[in-house]
């Protein structure tokens, strides 16, 4: 893995810090997982752990709703997550091209993260935009009726 | 001439959806008030009942009838969920109504929580929908400022409260099982059902759980009556539907009309007719479940029912194709979606639509066999069959639609290596595997 891992006593921080602002509760599990991927990127082991002390959950449990949801990752990712909707409105609305442009363009496959750690590319499920596709979604940034013209100048915003 | 009739989209773009006094200068929280003051939750059930209203949320089961389940079956906790996990590949009526006219869902949750007996109400809003989220959060803490919301609503004995609970990404969560399993912090696995939330809901207590369109339409049912709704739609299905159209047509977006309307109504009025250069080859309706419509089937009402006759309304989702649509690269494209959106529990659904998915880039590829069809048919029959779930048992609807309607196109492409719509690998194009 060429990605950066988070120091381990951070992970752990935040994941306390995040527990008790959520209180640990197990119906709480899912908002305290977003949260902690949202600060940190992505679940490092470590903050798993660690809500599995605190929820007084299994370890086990804790990761197999962890590896569930597409938002949250156990992997660490680039420093800019771009997610194409490969869904069928958006497929036939152009999203084909785009999909093929963008690949070649990040010289990257679905999954695959950058060797500078900038990108990592992913395929998403609609994302509810579908009279606006094609779509992609950078970060937290959407971007609607994407042509693949367009793609070097939304890729040159994120360094 | 087929015009729009507003009832779930009343409000959109006219108030501000941000200000709870707009909302109330446009008849909001007059069914709270008129259903604290003078009504009994039977008598609120009733009207439901009455009005013909059916489940938005896609199967269309009767709403009143489910109201009644939970308000008969005793428990010390009751519970109303609101399903706005929206991930229908097409649909985005709810994420509409949550942006423009987020307290028309507040005020009838509190309506339904009166109705059945529960005070506790959740709404699980998909992780990706970030506006609406924001949205909701900021009318319920202008209900409960104002006493529409908390203990002691209107001045009455009655107290409810509602929770935001964001999704984290899973198509699967949409189905209400799995959405129970998602708020009680596990894995979106549906459940097997019976017993269903009716009885066994959330932390196993009695559960209403009620798609975003259908509880957009309670408050202007009370106001209005049961008659009044009852009268419009059709037969089977009362009210309006809301659709939302894109593809190749020139004019994309949503539109709200009473049930019945045809596919060809909706192309040429709301969807300003095919785009300059496009030809209808076939419409994909109601999500990605749903079914692939050929040109005879375009003057079919959409109603629940209309199911029977070859076009699915579901969500409502109308995807427009052209030409330029290869009928086995869309389910390619519908079968991926089901690959990577199955929950894996259950065999039939985790490798059936794996495999379906492989025949069929295989046949994209020009790699396929006649075999491959007699393969993919019985694939989509285990499918339906087996599978512990609404996902699972329609995921084969795509394979029997193209072999039902479309058998010479998909032939062609074994037999002489052939894509009409040029599209396909084998004709040159790079393979989207
Ligand atoms: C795979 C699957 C996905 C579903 N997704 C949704 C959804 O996103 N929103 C929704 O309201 N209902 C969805 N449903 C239907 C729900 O299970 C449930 O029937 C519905 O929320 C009930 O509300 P209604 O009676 O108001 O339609 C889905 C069902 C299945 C099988
Ligand atoms: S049918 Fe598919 S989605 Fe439904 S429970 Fe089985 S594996 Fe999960
Ligand atoms: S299909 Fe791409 S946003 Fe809906």
């Amino acid at each position: 893995m060429t990605v950066g891992t988070i120091a381990s006593d951070k992970a752990r921080q935040v994941a306390q810090e995040v527990c008790q602002q959520h209180g640990a509760t197990r119906d709480e599990l899912i908002p305290i997982l977003s949260d902690i991927n949202r600060q940190l990127g992505y679940l490092p082991a470590e903050a798993l752990d660690e809500i599995s002390t605190q929820l007084k959950i299994p370890k086990s449990q804790v990761l197999s709703a962890a590896s569930f949801y597409s938002m949250l990752s156990t992997q660490p990712r680039g420093r800019h997550v771009i997610k194409f909707c490969e869904s069928a409105p958006c497929h036939v609305q152009g999203g084909r091209e785009v999909w093929l442009a963008l690949q070649d363009q990040l010289q990257l496959k679905s999954g695959e993260t950058s060797p500078d750690d900038r990108w990592t590319l992913e395929t998403t499920s609609c994302l509810g935009q579908c009279a606006d596709g094609p779509v992609i979604l950078v970060d937290e940034d959407i971007y609607l009726n994407v042509t693949p013209d367009q793609l070097s100048g939304i890729l040159a915003k994120y360094k | 001439m087929i015009a729009e009739q507003r009832i779930v989209t009343e409000r959109l773009g006219i108030i501000d959806p941000q200000k709870i006094e707009d909302y109330i200068d446009h008849h909001g929280y007059e069914a709270l008030r008129k259903v604290l003051t003078g009504m009994s939750p039977a008598d609120v059930v009733d009207v439901i009942e009455r009005s013909g209203l059916r489940g938005r949320g896609g199967a269309g089961f009767p709403t009143g009838i489910k109201w009644k389940y939970v308000s008969k079956t005793p428990g010390d906790q009751k519970y109303v969920i609101c399903n706005a996990d929206e991930s229908e590949p097409g649909t985005f009526k709810d994420r509409l109504v949550l942006e423009g006219d987020p307290h028309t869902i507040v005020e009838a949750m509190i309506i339904a929580g009166y109705a059945v007996g529960a005070s506790v109400g959740y709404i699980y809003i998909r992780g990706e929908y970030g506006l609406s989220q924001k949205r909701f959060s900021h009318a319920i803490r202008q209900a409960r400022q104002n006493g529409y919301l908390g203990e002691h609503i209107l001045k009455s004995d009655f107290n409810f409260e509602i929770h935001v609970h964001s999704g984290a990404g899973a198509y699967i969560c949409g189905e209400e099982t799995a959405l129970i399993e998602s708020i009680e912090g596990k894995r979106g696995e549906p459940r097997t059902r019976p017993p269903y939330p009716t009885t066994n809901g959330l932390w196993n207590m009695p559960t209403l759980v009620n798609n975003v369109e259908t509880l957009a339409n309670v408050t202007a049912i009370i106001r209005n009556g049961a008659e009044w709704y009852h009268a419009i739609g059709t037969p089977s299905s009362a009210g309006t539907k809301v659709f939302t159209i894109f593809g190749k047509v020139n004019s994309r977006g949503f539109f709200e009309v009473p049930m019945g309307i045809s596919l060809r109504q909706a192309i040429d009025t709301f969807g300003k007719g095919m785009a300059s250069g496009s030809t209808f080859k076939l419409a994909q309706t109601g999500g990605s479940s749903g079914s692939l419509v050929p040109p005879d089937l375009l003057d079919i009402p959409m109603d629940f029912d209309s199911f029977k006759a070859g076009v699915v309304m579901g969500s409502g989702a109308l995807l427009i194709c052209d030409q330029n649509t290869c009928v086995v690269d869309l389910a390619r494209v519908l079968l991926n979606f089901f690959r990577v959106e199955s929950c894996g529990k259950c065999n039939p659904c985790r490798i059936g639509n794996m495999r379906a998915q492989t025949i069929l880039n295989g046949i994209a590829q020009g790699i396929g066999t006649m075999k491959d069809l007699e393969n993919l048919e019985m694939i989509g029959r285990y499918l339906y069959e087996m599978s512990n779930c609404g996902l699972g048992q329609t995921a084969g609807s795509p394979l029997r639609d193209i072999l039902t309607h479309f058998r010479p196109e998909v032939e062609a492409h074994i037999i002489s290596k052939d894509c009409l719509a040029g599209v396909c690998a084998m004709s040159g194009q790079p393979a989207l595997v």
